[in-house]
């Protein structure tokens, strides 16, 4: 059984969610079912497994639905039909106050624009998910100054979020996920809007934690080369649909269909060029 | 002509609504009256039973801790020695618990119906055309009921201010709350945070700056109307402009005018300092 396991689950926008849900379920893609029934298709019948203790990377260009997939994995947005499993459990039947627990206990994210509160200092913005969870001051205190300086931002605990470069921001970003001490680390781009070298070492240092900690982490990214750098397993979205999933080796030699073929092709080999 | 027999008048009901209200109600607008008017007596006993110089220094050092700037603190002081000067301490003192009184109702009620606008699509709607109505309408439309239902006096001046007032507050608390970056938002939801938790961790906090701003406007239009409320029966500066226009006197008038902009000045500047973003660049986006 894998760590997650997400099962048919479709996500329409629009006001007639039901027709294009109706639609989309016949087989449509998402041209079809916008000229039908004015419903854009954010997944179309996504199944996918995901295994403990890896990095799990979701590439696809933007509009392909993977901002949408990974916040289906701790309910940021509700699928319009289908079911998540976590360790078994289908969390789309969980309360809110459950729902809560099970952010703060078992999934944490990173984002892409880094989303840190600008009125709390550094080390505040660490222990946001030790706090809510109800962890003493002097405890969250001790587990934030330790993973801050996991991520090398040792010496500005107290600085204010505002002082910081984009690097050293998205670390606060890491440190506050890996504070909060859950089994599954959503990254949302979490790389994407940093300089190429600050990225090229942020995805050095998620491979070193990764290799101390085995934390399932699920990245995100458009990005093929970074894709297949850090991911033990990678999923290629189209249009919200799954085109292909697998090991990055058999991807390189197996494209399953043309669209995934030209992205593997335009990989310039051997260097990191955008 | 407009046709005669389409012509209908709703003065007779509303004659009768109010009327009713007073026989039935009464009770419950003296119970309110009787505690609004137990509140602001408190205020200015508070404030008149302070030496002259024990409030300039309050002034001062909330102006120090609003602004961190010498100079506008000696200037508050400096303005507030200058109402001594002109012998209107006392009669601003009345005007200042007036003016607290209906500011601190104004917030009371002012922000958490602004948050439930900002909250709630349906409430917003309904709310905001109220408020555009509670600013258009002519004040003494709602001061005569007003006087019918509170009686003469401090009360109905201090309702009538906080009608007038608490619309900016209300619209800009409202504002504040929906312009919170959402990305943060989603963040603190992210790591569980509960509704209560995010509206006082992080929304709140971080519409401090438009919150503070609104309550300054509704602070500079509860000024704007104490002259209003000295024609219903409160005391202060504004009876004293009355007073002056009334028997022609325009050196009394013009001085209590003076003490007013005075007031104004005074509470615009200390608390837009504590509107201003501090301590790290506090700020939306």
């Amino acid at each position: 059984m894998g760590k997650i396991e997400i099962r048919n689950v479709f996500k329409i926008f629009g006001h007639q969610e039901s027709k294009g849900l109706e639609l989309a379920r016949q087989g449509m893609g998402k041209d079809e079912v916008l000229s039908l029934s004015g419903c854009s298709v954010g997944l179309n019948n996504i199944s996918m497994t995901i295994e403990p203790g890896k990095i799990f990377v979701i590439m696809g260009l933007s509009g392909s639905g993977k901002s949408t997939l990974v916040r289906h994995l701790n309910r940021l947005i509700e699928p319009t039909s289908g079911e998540v499993l976590f360790d078994g459990q289908n969390i789309l039947d969980l309360s809110p106050k459950a729902l809560r627990d099970f952010r703060t206990h078992h999934i944490s994210m990173v984002f892409q624009s880094f989303a840190l509160m600008p009125h709390r200092t550094v080390l505040q913005n660490v222990i946001y998910g030790q706090r809510v969870r109800g962890t003493s001051r002097q405890k969250a205190r001790e587990i934030g100054q330790q993973w801050i300086d996991a991520v090398n931002l040792s010496g500005y605990e107290n600085k204010y979020p505002h002082e910081l470069s984009g690097g050293m921001r998205q670390r606060v970003g890491l440190a506050r996920a890996l504070a909060a001490d859950t089994d599954v680390i959503l990254m949302d781009e979490a790389f994407s809007a940093l300089d190429p070298l600050i990225r090229a070492e942020m995805q050095d240092q998620l491979l070193e934690l990764q290799t101390k900690l085995s934390k399932t982490i699920i990245f995100i990214t458009h990005d093929l080369e970074e894709a297949l750098r850090i991911g033990s397993e990678i999923a290629i979205l189209k249009d919200g649909e799954l085109v292909q999933v697998g090991k990055p080796a058999e991807i390189l030699k197996n494209p399953a269909n043309d669209y995934v073929a030209r992205f593997v092709e335009r990989r310039p080999v051997g260097v990191i060029a955008e | 002509m407009f046709p005669e027999n389409l012509h209908y008048s709703i003065r007779g009901p509303v004659n009768d609504f109010i009327e009713m209200l007073v026989i039935n109600y009464g009770w419950i607008f003296k119970a309110i009256s009787n505690a609004l008017l137990q509140s602001v007596l408190l205020i200015e006993a508070a404030l008149r039973g302070l030496p002259w110089w024990g409030v300039i220094v309050i002034f001062m050092v909330g102006a120090w801790y609003s602004s961190r700037r010498i100079t506008l603190t000696i200037a508050v002081g400096a303005l507030l020695f200058l109402v001594g000067i002109l012998g209107l301490w006392d009669l601003t003192m009345q005007t200042l618990a007036l003016m607290l009184m209906a500011t601190i109702v104004s917030v009371l009620i002012g922000v958490p119906v602004g948050i439930l606008a900002a909250k709630n699509r349906l409430v917003r709607g309904i709310i905001l055309p109220i408020l555009d109505i509670m600013q258009t309408m002519p004040s003494f439309v709602y001061l005569i009921p007003a006087l019918m239902l509170f009686g003469l006096g401090k009360v109905p001046a201090i309702l009538a201010t906080i009608i007038y007032a608490v619309p900016p507050l209300i619209r800009l608390t409202d504002l504040g709350i929906r312009q919170v970056d959402k990305e943060v938002i989603e963040a603190a939801t992210a790591f569980g945070g509960s509704p209560i938790r995010i509206l006082f961790g992080v929304e709140l906090p971080l519409a401090t700056p438009t919150i503070m701003a609104g309550l300054n406007q509704t602070i500079m239009m509860a000024l704007s109307m104490v002259v209003v409320a000295s024609m219903i029966g409160a005391r202060g500066l504004g009876e004293q402009v009355l007073n002056g226009i009334q028997t022609l006197d325009v050196g009394k008038g013009l001085e209590a005018g003076i003490g007013i902009v005075i007031l104004a000045v005074l509470l615009d500047r200390i608390t837009q300092g504590f509107g201003k973003p501090r301590a790290g660049g506090v700020s939306n986006g």
